[in-house]
C-alpha cells in the first residue's frame, strides 16, 4: 500500500475508538448502531492492511465476510428498532427495560 | 506524495467518524457515515475487489437502509424552497471538480501507476478479484455457504419482524 503498515493499524485504532465513544455517549440507538459499524468497518481496514503486508489475500476473504455479517446484523438490528421505537415521540434506550416486546 | 493522498484520505475519515458521533442530527450522522465509508474504500488501493464491494454493500444498501429507519423514525422537517438557490453555485462547482477528477483519472498515465502497484501474485492469477474468488470457492467453500444461510435467516427475521401485530 502506500503507507507503512502502522499508519493503516493507527487509523484503523482511531476509527474503532471514535465508535466506541460513540456508543457510550449516544442514546439514540440509530447513532449507536452506527457506531457499532464504525468498529466493524476499522477492523476491516485493519484486516485488508495487514492482508497486503503479509501478502497473503485470506484477509481480504475474512473481510469479505464481515461485511456480509454486518449485513445481516444491521436488517435484524433495525428491524428490532423499528418495531420497539415505532410507536414512541423520543427514542431513548433507558427507558426500554423490559423484554415484554 | 502517496504519504499525502493517504493523510489527507485519512483525516477525512476521522473528521466524519467524529462528525458521526457528534451531529445532533441522525440523518447528518448517517450521511457522514457514508462519507468515512467511502473515504475508507479509498484506502484499499491494491485490493479492488474489497473496495468495490464497500462502496456498494456498506455506503449503497446499508447505510440506505440505515436512512429509511432513521427517517421512519424521526421525520426531518421540509425544507423551504429557496434553500436549493443558496446551495447551487457550490455544487456546480464540486460537480466541476468531480468532473475533472474523473476525467484525468482515466489517463493512461495514472491507468499504468494502478497497475503497476499490484503485487506479482496478483498479476499472475490475472488480477484481486481473481485471486479474492478463487480462495473463497475453494478453501472459504464452508463459510460461504454459511454466510448465504446466514443472509437468508436475516431474511426471514426482518420479515416476521415488520410484520404487523394481528
Amino acid at each position: 500500500m502506500i503507507a507503512p503498515v502502522s499508519h493503516y493499524l493507527v487509523l484503523s485504532g482511531v476509527i474503532f475508538t471514535i465508535g466506541v465513544l460513540g456508543v457510550l455517549v449516544r442514546k439514540n440507538p440509530l447513532i449507536m448502531f452506527m457506531s457499532i459499524e464504525l468498529m466493524l468497518n476499522s477492523a476491516n481496514l485493519a484486516f485488508v492492511a495487514l492482508s497486503y503486508n503479509f501478502k497473503n489475500v485470506d484477509g481480504q476473504v475474512i473481510a469479505f465476510f464481515v461485511m456480509t455479517i454486518a449485513a445481516a446484523e444491521v436488517v435484524v438490528g433495525l428491524a428490532i428498532i423499528s418495531s420497539i421505537f415505532r410507536i414512541r415521540v423520543n427514542i431513548d434506550v433507558d427507558e426500554v427495560s423490559s423484554l415484554k416486546g | 506524495m502517496e504519504l499525502a493522498y493517504f493523510l489527507a484520505v485519512s483525516v477525512i475519515a476521522v473528521l466524519a467518524a467524529v462528525a458521526v458521533i457528534v451531529s445532533r442530527n441522525s440523518v447528518h450522522s448517517a450521511l457522514f457515515m457514508v462519507v468515512n465509508l467511502f473515504c475508507v474504500a479509498m484506502l484499499y488501493l491494491a485490493a479492488e475487489f474489497l473496495a468495490v464491494v464497500q462502496i456498494t454493500v456498506y455506503a449503497g444498501a446499508i447505510m440506505v437502509l440505515f436512512l429509511f429507519v432513521v427517517t421512519m423514525l424521526n421525520p426531518a422537517k421540509e425544507e423551504t424552497p429557496n434553500r436549493l438557490a443558496n446551495r447551487l453555485p457550490l455544487a456546480v462547482a464540486l460537480g466541476l471538480v468531480l468532473l475533472v477528477g474523473l476525467s484525468l483519472a482515466l489517463q493512461p498515465r495514472f491507468v499504468k501507476v494502478a497497475e503497476s502497484a499490484q503485487s506479482q501474485a496478483s498479476q499472475a492469477a490475472g488480477g484481486n478479484t481473481q485471486m479474492v474468488g478463487g480462495l473463497l470457492y475453494t478453501q472459504y467453500l464452508l463459510p460461504f455457504e454459511l454466510a448465504s444461510l446466514l443472509l437468508l435467516v436475516g431474511m426471514v427475521a426482518a420479515v416476521v419482524l415488520g410484520r404487523k401485530r394481528a
